[in-house]
């Protein structure tokens, strides 16, 4: 039948027929090339534009789809009759006629997922037909529906294959919504009411009594207290649960508990004020499957209490950041839990060199460390990290400021499998760099606020870490144009760069970043060096960009925008405060349609008339951050019809600020500490 | 109008029986034929008038639809002046109270049983005296003849009350001595407590309807008790059974309690109290005995006036229960799970809750029926209160209650006010997008009007949307957009991201609900 499809295509075409090579391509070819295309949409859209039956092709091979706007979702929807999933994250404004219009679309009935966690103005309305007539629904994402009340609740309820539902920050949700969902949606595996304040006892008592099937459920803070404890934990496949936050939970609610539940292998009680070392007692104990642990930013880690985590025999990771962890229940954890695989232990006071190093000499299998602001930790612990965890994927090792610039070169030395690595605010200099690029698997590497590493510490990492995907350079103002040339030429992968305050960029340097074609966020905040020039160069390279904060690039003007309205057909996201744009810059930056965020202050040259046309030709816009003088000058009409149309403003009222001294930063963060 | 022929009768019926010659003249009509009986039998004295006033109260009461037994127990103890018998009360109270396997004392029993014993004579001396009327009302009237067999069957109904009340009180200590003549006391107490309910029936039946049928099958039934002689009706047999058993289910000893069955007509009757002299009905015994008052000096006395009971322990009374006319409903007495109702209004309310229709429907609701008037009452107290609705239309005053019901019921799921919280969402969302106290007013204003007609204001909404939104240029009016002007073309290319969306997009802004559109009239 396709194939008799793609002959008519055929003979469509008439005389070209024996000129088109591709109705030759069986339709089972043309999906396996398909499946290969890359992230970027806009390929799908040329490859769709080649013949009309490679659009048909496309059209029925698509699963996914990201509409812009919702005024054309029925085009699209009776287009793509097999999608299964739809993204509405890039339309602030999803009206209950929008809703209707999917599900009565042809692929209504065989939509599986739908996003609208970013969308607004729906109603229950339209969700109830959502919930009526797609039937096959397993997946809602309804996070930051902010007005969303009982009725919209009781409206998805009729969704009954439901097995997905993310409702965080629905605040006005109580607990007869949640009931009705929990009635209706008996299916459901994953629920997340993160920030639902509207939720209690009883709503969630009611869910975890409904909801047998239920894996993964977050409830945090949420004023839930200990009558709705015990039936969660009765849930009998429940894996993963989140109650961070939940103050209401206490010690004498977790020492009445008769039974843990013995599926759970996830569990977080992050944040918990009124649960104290006893209470975990209690639920560490009746846990003993646990193999995820999160207890950050809880109460004192104390030998006894960690010596009650030996029970746990799964574990594989723990999290304690922000608590403070005593040195002997550090040495506790190293002698006898067992080999954990992640150890997370940010910010918390009180680990020591010595503990902190019997602890990383025992726990030989560690993957993932993450000690962050771990301000007493020296070159000691360093050492003992990269000679016993030598498998170490994820070193994240911010702030570690009593760290020497030679220890740096150890973790080149011995940790060659860092994938991950994260030496902001750190010592290391050129030397360590060198040796770091020896870690050929890196794909994040973060060198913010190194004030002493430069250009060429980078290029000996360019020269190894070809996988490289992200590198953050921020404030370390060392580097310069031959840094980035260096890492543009040797991390063709590269996707997002941040090189804000580093003085020394150039044209250059985007000239070459150019060639990084999968570059999507680029963050180059007062390089005052770069120009217009530069950044048209990177328009034209890189298409996928949908990130850009030129803030502070004062010599990029109007004749940067162009070229950036007309080849980035990806960008969502500008940043143009002090920069040299004008209102003409604006106005054609505003053709974009993808176009959402719009940060625009103190800009020089803007009028009230070109700032009016560019907001009202701008149509997908959801977010603009505004000098507040222009609030009272914006005709309100105007502010209200933007605002019905989904955009969000922001006024700010900061005065304008000259760039500070680089010096003066680190001089800054010094006094600081 | 019943009531009111039957009072012509009974008028009747003075003229015909002559003069009363003592007694209450509030039984006035009924009185001649007992003074004729006692006269004609030679009782005892001390007899007579408890007897008498007994028997004439039954016929009273009865013609009164209700609160008939409730008043002859307390008229019998009453007019139990004789020492002896309070004593004897007494006694049988004790041994009730105490218990079963508490010793009894023959001399009390021995009392008891002479009691019984006279009670039976007089039984004996009453049917005499109907077979002697019998042949008497060959010669009456109909009418005539039917009144003498209602104060007869009064009579004898009053002396098997009695019966039943001593047997009854014996009845505990019998059931570990079970000596001959009490034993044959309870067989008979049994089959005549049947009757009574049955004669009562008759009675009621006769007195509504006017029955001429009826009144016979009364006679029948009465005249084997006359007797003495327990024959049991064959029909009655299992019945009996079934009501024992359920007396064990209730803790009360068989026979501890009387049971008495109202009929459906005296149950839903608005009047309870009747005056005897001109019909009217009173809700209350007191008001009618205020009542009375304008009848007649006599009816002014002290006695006259006061509580029937008045002055006799309650202690001494006999335990009454009652059982509703509803064949089936367990708390019939035929029911094999028999559960007696305690008390007069018990059966008042349990009859009109389960065996009427709800005639009172909440004016605030207009869901809610009651068949009882103070139910209705009691639910408009809290009408509007009770927020907690389920699916199944049941209503909670509190959260958890509604909760705990839908966690143990499959299906049922928690119900949301549409219009209501509707109506919360679109102020809300108003004062969301307009930050002004007095935009928030407006709207709120504009926003119930669409709550009351949601079609026309609505739709008048989005024109008058439209209206301002089809111009663009009204947005732009207060700025001077020249300056704008040579570039413009190229900026709205593109249709998608131009003014388009200023069309089909002003037909959304109305539809999630109408206060939306409010923007474009300020």
């Amino acid at each position: 039948m396709k194939k008799r499809k793609i002959a008519d295509c055929g003979q469509e075409q008439g005389l070209e027929l024996h000129q088109n090579f591709f109705n030759t391509l069986s339709e089972e070819i043309v999906f396996t090339i398909l499946d290969f295309l890359g992230d970027n949409p806009l390929d799908k859209k040329s490859f769709s534009l080649v013949c009309k039956c490679f659009y048909s092709i496309e059209a029925v091979h698509r699963r996914a789809i990201r509409p812009l706007r919702t005024e054309h979702l029925p085009k699209i929807l009776s287009r793509y009759p097999n999608a299964e999933r739809l993204d509405l994250t890039l339309c602030p404004r999803v009206t209950d006629a929008s809703l209707v219009a999917i599900s009565s679309s042809p692929c209504g009935s065989s939509l599986r997922s739908i996003d609208l966690s970013r969308s607004r103005f729906f109603s229950a309305g339209g969700l109830s037909r959502l919930a009526s007539e797609c039937v096959n629904l397993t997946e809602i994402d309804l996070s930051n529906a902010t007005d969303l009340r009982d009725p919209g609740a009781a409206a998805l309820a009729g969704a009954r294959n439901l097995e997905r539902l993310w409702l965080g920050r629905c605040k006005l949700i109580t607990d007869m919504g949640i009931g009705c969902i929990a009635v209706g949606c008996q299916r459901l595996k994953l629920l997340n009411l993160k920030w639902c304040l509207g939720i209690g006892d009883l709503g969630v008592g009611l869910v975890a009594v409904k909801c047998s099937e239920l894996r993964t459920l977050d409830v945090s803070y949420l004023q839930i207290s200990n009558k709705c404890l015990p039936s969660i934990l009765k849930l009998p496949y429940l894996e993963d649960l989140v109650l961070e936050g939940c103050f209401g939970i206490d010690d004498d609610s977790l020492s009445t508990l008769k039974h843990g539940c013995k599926s759970l292998k996830a569990l977080d009680i992050s944040s918990c004020q009124n649960i104290s070392h006893i209470g975990l007692f209690y639920i560490i104990s009746r846990h003993e499957g646990l193999q995820h642990l999160t207890l950050a930013h809880g109460p004192p880690v104390t030998a006894p209490l960690a010596a009650s985590l030996r029970k746990l025999t799964m574990l594989q990771s723990i999290k304690l950041d922000g608590c403070s962890v005593t040195c002997s229940a550090l040495k506790v954890m190293g002698s006898y839990c067992v080999s954990l695989g992640e150890l997370s232990l940010s910010k918390c006071s009180g680990i020591t060199d010595e503990a902190f190093s019997f602890l990383v000499t025992r726990q030989k299998q560690l993957k993932r460390l993450d000690i962050t602001c771990c301000r007493k930790i020296t070159d000691v612990s360093l050492a003992h990290i990269t000679s016993s965890c030598t498998g170490l994927t994820s070193l994240k090792m911010e702030s570690c400021r009593q760290v020497s610039k030679e220890a740096f070169v150890l973790i080149g030395q011995r940790c060659n499998f860092l994938e991950e690595l994260d030496l902001t605010d750190n010592e290391v200099d050129d030397e360590g760099l060198k040796s770091i690029g020896r870690c050929s698997r890196l794909i994040v590497l973060k060198l913010g606020i190194c004030l002493n590493i430069t250009s060429e510490g980078l290029s000996h990492i360019s020269r190894s870490c070809s996988k490289l995907v992200e590198l953050d350079l921020y404030r370390s103002s060392g580097i310069s144009e031959s840094g980035i040339v260096a890492i543009a030429h040797g991390c063709p992968s590269l996707e997002m760069i941040n090189t804000s305050y580093c003085y020394g960029i150039t044209d250059n340097a985007l000239m070459s970043l150019s060639k990084c074609t999968k570059l999507h966020t680029l963050e180059c905040r007062a390089c005052p060096l770069i120009t217009s020039l530069g950044l048209g160069v990177i328009t034209i390279g890189c298409k996928q960009l949908a990130k850009l904060d030129i803030k502070k690039c004062n010599k990029i003007d109007d004749a940067g925008m162009i070229p950036l309205a007309h080849f980035s057909e990806n960008l969502r996201q500008i940043n143009l405060s002090y920069t040299s744009v004008t209102d003409a810059g604006l106005l054609a930056l505003a053709s974009i349609s993808c176009l959402q965020s719009m940060t625009i202050l103190h800009l020089k040259g803007l009028t009230l008339s070109g700032l009016t046309a560019a907001l009202l030709a701008c149509g997908g816009l959801a977010k603009v951050k505004l000098h507040a003088t222009f609030r009272s000058c914006l005709p309100e009409t105007l502010l209200e019809h933007l605002e019905a149309r989904g955009c969000v403003f922001h006024w700010r009222n900061k005065p304008f600020q000259a760039e500070l001294d680089p010096k003066c930063w680190t001089m800054l963060g010094d006094t600081l500490q | 109008m019943e009531d009111l022929k039957m009072d012509d009768e009974e008028a009747l019926c003075a003229e015909t029986w002559l003069r009363p010659s003592s007694g209450n003249s509030i039984r006035q009509p009924n009185q001649p034929s007992f003074t004729n009986f006692t006269l004609s039998n030679d009782q005892p004295e001390w007899e007579d008038p408890s007897l008498l006033d007994y028997g004439v109260r039954i016929g009273t009461s009865f013609s009164k639809y209700s609160f008939a037994p409730d008043q002859d127990g307390q008229s019998l103890q009453s007019n139990n002046s004789n020492s002896k018998r309070g004593e004897v009360n007494q006694q049988i109270n004790e041994v009730l109270k105490i218990g079963k396997a508490q010793d009894w004392d023959p001399r009390a029993m021995l009392n008891n049983l002479s009691f019984l014993e006279q009670k039976i004579h007089q039984l004996q001396d009453l049917v005499h005296l109907i077979v002697s009327r019998k042949d008497q009302i060959l010669q009456q009237s109909d009418e005539l003849a039917m009144q003498q067999q209602q104060l007869i069957t009064a009579d004898l109904t009053s002396i098997i009350v009695q019966l039943i009340s001593t047997a009854g009180s014996l009845l505990p200590s019998v059931k570990h001595n079970l000596t001959g003549p009490t034993a044959m006391a309870i067989g008979k107490h049994r089959h005549i407590s049947e009757i009574l309910c049955n004669s009562g029936l008759g009675l009621d039946a006769t007195n509504i309807s006017e029955s001429h049928g009826m009144g016979p099958n009364v006679a029948n039934q009465v005249e084997p008790t006359g007797d003495t002689a327990p024959s049991h009706h064959p029909l009655d047999e299992p019945e009996l059974k079934e009501e024992d058993d359920a007396d064990e289910g209730e803790n009360l000893p068989p026979g501890s309690y009387e049971i008495l069955q109202l009929e459906k007509e005296e149950i839903l009757a608005p009047h309870t109290h009747f005056c005897t002299i001109c019909g009217k009905g009173f809700k209350r015994d007191a008001n009618l005995r205020m009542h009375m008052r304008g009848h007649g000096d006599e009816y002014k006395t002290p006695e006259a006036l006061a509580k029937p009971n008045k002055g006799n322990s309650s202690e001494a009374m006999l335990l009454k229960r009652y059982s509703c006319p509803f064949a089936g409903c367990k708390r019939n007495k035929d029911h094999k799970k028999f559960q007696p109702l305690k008390t007069i209004l018990c059966v008042k309310n349990h009859y009109k809750r389960t065996h009427c229709d709800k005639s009172y429907i909440c004016s605030r609701c207009n869901t809610k029926k009651f068949s009882v008037i103070a139910d209705l009452k009691t639910h408009e107290k809290h009408c509007g209160k009770d927020k907690w609705l389920c699916s199944c239309g049941t209503t909670f005053s509190r959260k958890d209650k509604l909760f705990g019901h839908i966690a143990l019921f499959q299906g049922h799921t928690p119900a949301i006010p549409l219009e209501e919280s509707r109506g919360v969402e679109g102020l809300l969302e108003q004062g969301e997008t307009t930050g002004g106290e007095k935009n928030r007013i407006d709207q709120s204003i504009n926003f119930s009007f669409n709550t009351e007609s949601h079609n026309g204001s609505r739709v008048q909404n989005i024109m008058d949307m439209k209206g301002s939104i089809d111009d663009p240029s009204s947005y732009l009016s207060p700025i001077n957009y020249d300056s704008f002007n040579e570039f413009s073309r190229a900026a709205f290319d593109d249709p998608d991201g131009g003014f388009s969306f200023l069309i089909p997009g002003s037909c959304n802004y109305g539809q999630k609900n109408g206060g939306q559109s409010c923007y474009s009239d300020l």
